[in-house]
């Protein structure tokens, strides 16, 4: 056993931009990751695209073969829990009652799904979407035909409505808030994908709070409140996540909304780095403290903490962004739109290809970019040196965007 | 397998045996080129496994043949004429001895 060991809880897209980062940075000793699924680490946004469509399956979407990781000597413990971090000795329980000891821990351990706990939730046909199980357990239930409800108007329900309604089944989509997307995106946007579905024959319901569900052994209906009933042969329930912060708790370590970290992914212990979906940080572009679910943003904290692991300093500067891909609208959002007090439209929400840009006063926050892929770039390219365009010359199409950032 | 030579960004030369069948971004990735970023996993939604072909190479690689390809590179400070995402590459025979360069990163 190495006496340098470099120790990853979770096996997702952060921990694997470490291990990649770790060598390249220079770090020459062992690299333990430990996850509790069973899977090699895979990408995680095709579950609601590609892979619920049925276009692709788990061998499609490895992060990296396995060959990788032997190359990168990197070793595995899969389907494997971890149950105690001990920060003074400086080693982690498994619950197979093994212990793995390291000089560096990297708490990876992403967020899990919010469970509703309704009436009639462990009938079959019914399920999260969260992991590559979420997906074994709905694939049976998924034929031609059928009605599916979507439980949760995010970006997974929207992306699982539009991947169920791709193989044929009939969709209705339930949301309790009174607008889809309403956390994440402008009441124009909320609106715009409420037509786009609609348009494609899936049906959205906003205002509708779920109570249970019932049938025999098999989902047969999704009850509301007013006595309001959905038939259902599937239910997908997708209304958030919580970052997996037990471990770290437990561990002694502080928890805000996520497993605490700065800008170096570091933890207040010196030793214990946290990455990803768990954790919250200091973000540069907004100037407080978020929690941020995206794969960018776990890159990039995978990034700065292994050069931290390896004694450097690389602070996470990068500028947030997402995609979201539904039907054949592909959304890119560069920057983080929280606070906005005005929005300019740019290009056609008719036509499905349009920028919307937030601004707070004069200031560029972010913007949703919707078949915009130019705009896309542009307003990263700004948000990220601090330039604001005016909203005259962004809503003015004559205006040449490719020009905005480049001085 | 098929012979690929990328340039990094560092002037360093990686030689590398590819797997025909994945694209030259999975290529790179797996083999820790430096500057080949793939953040969206090759989704054209990121422009960061951008490469620049060798002129040798130009007519076998190709021109994009998705819209958004051709968007996401022209929209970049950095674009040439032998500008292509390495994401929309798929490797083949016909490519063996392939040679590119990384293109500088955009942010």
């Amino acid at each position: 056993m190495s006496s340098n060991t470099c120790l990853i809880i979770g096996s997702s897209h952060a921990a694997v931009q470490l291990v990649t980062s770790l060598r390249q940075e220079g770090w020459e000793d062992e690299i333990i990751v430990i996850g509790e699924e069973s899977y090699l680490p895979y990408h995680r946004p095709p579950l609601s695209k590609a892979v619920l469509k049925g276009e692709k399956k788990i061998g499609d979407i490895l992060l990296r073969p396995e060959a990788f990781y032997d190359k990168l000597q990197v070793s595995f413990k899969l389907g494997e829990r971890v149950t105690a971090i001990d920060r003074a000795a400086q080693c982690v329980t498994l619950a197979n009652g093994g212990t793995v000891s390291y000089q560096k821990l990297v708490i990876s351990t992403g967020a899990s799904p919010i469970i509703l706990n309704l009436p009639g939730e462990s009938l079959e046909g019914i399920g999260y979407l969260r992991s590559y199980g979420d997906i074994e357990t709905l694939t049976p239930h998924i034929n031609s035909g059928g009605k599916a409800v979507v439980v949760g108007g995010g970006y997974i329900g929207l992306e699982a409505a539009a991947a169920l309604s791709a193989r044929g089944m009939q969709v209705t989509v339930l949301e309790a808030l009174d607008r889809v997307l309403q956390r994440v995106t402008a009441r124009e946007l909320s609106e715009f994908y409420t037509r786009a579905h609609e348009r494609r024959g899936v049906q959205i319901v906003t205002g509708a709070s779920v109570t249970g569900f019932v049938g025999d052994r098999k989902v047969e209906k999704v009850l509301c409140e007013h006595g309001v009933e959905y038939n259902a042969d599937l239910v997908v329930i997708g209304v958030g996540v919580r970052p997996n912060v037990t471990l770290a708790e437990a561990a002694g370590l502080t928890i805000d909304n996520g497993i605490c970290v700065d800008e170096y992914s570091q933890t207040e212990d010196p030793n214990v780095f946290a990455i990803g979906d768990c954790t919250s940080f200091p973000c540069a572009a907004t100037g407080t403290r978020l929690r941020l679910e995206s794969v960018p943003n776990a890159i990039e904290q995978a990034k700065s903490a292994a050069a931290a692991v390896c004694g450097k300093h690389k602070p996470y500067t990068a500028l947030p962004w997402f995609w979201s891909d539904q039907y054949d609208l592909k959304l890119q959002i560069a920057g983080i739109g929280r606070g906005y007090d005005n929005i300019v439209i740019r290009g056609s929400l008719e036509n499905e290809v349009f920028s919307a840009w937030y601004f707070k006063g004069d200031t560029l926050l972010a913007a949703d970019c919707v078949n915009q892929p130019l705009d896309f770039m542009a307003a990263r390219k700004a948000i990220l040196k601090g330039i604001s365009p005016s909203r005259d010359e962004i809503s003015d199409i004559d205006f040449d965007i490719t020009q905005l950032g480049v001085q | 397998m098929v012979k690929v030579v990328f340039i990094d960004i560092e002037d360093g030369r990686h030689e590398l045996d590819c797997e025909p069948g994945k694209s030259l971004m999975e290529c790179a990735v797996e083999n820790l080129v430096p500057g080949v970023e793939a953040e969206c996993g090759g989704g054209l939604s990121c422009a960061t496994c951008h490469v620049y072909v060798d002129e040798s190479w130009m007519a076998a690689v190709g021109q994009p043949t998705n819209k958004v390809e051709t968007v996401l590179i022209e929209s970049l400070e950095s674009l040439q004429h032998n500008s292509r995402l390495s994401c929309q590459i798929d490797l083949n025979d016909s490519l063996d001895g392939l040679t590119v360069t990384v293109a500088p990163a955009i942010f």
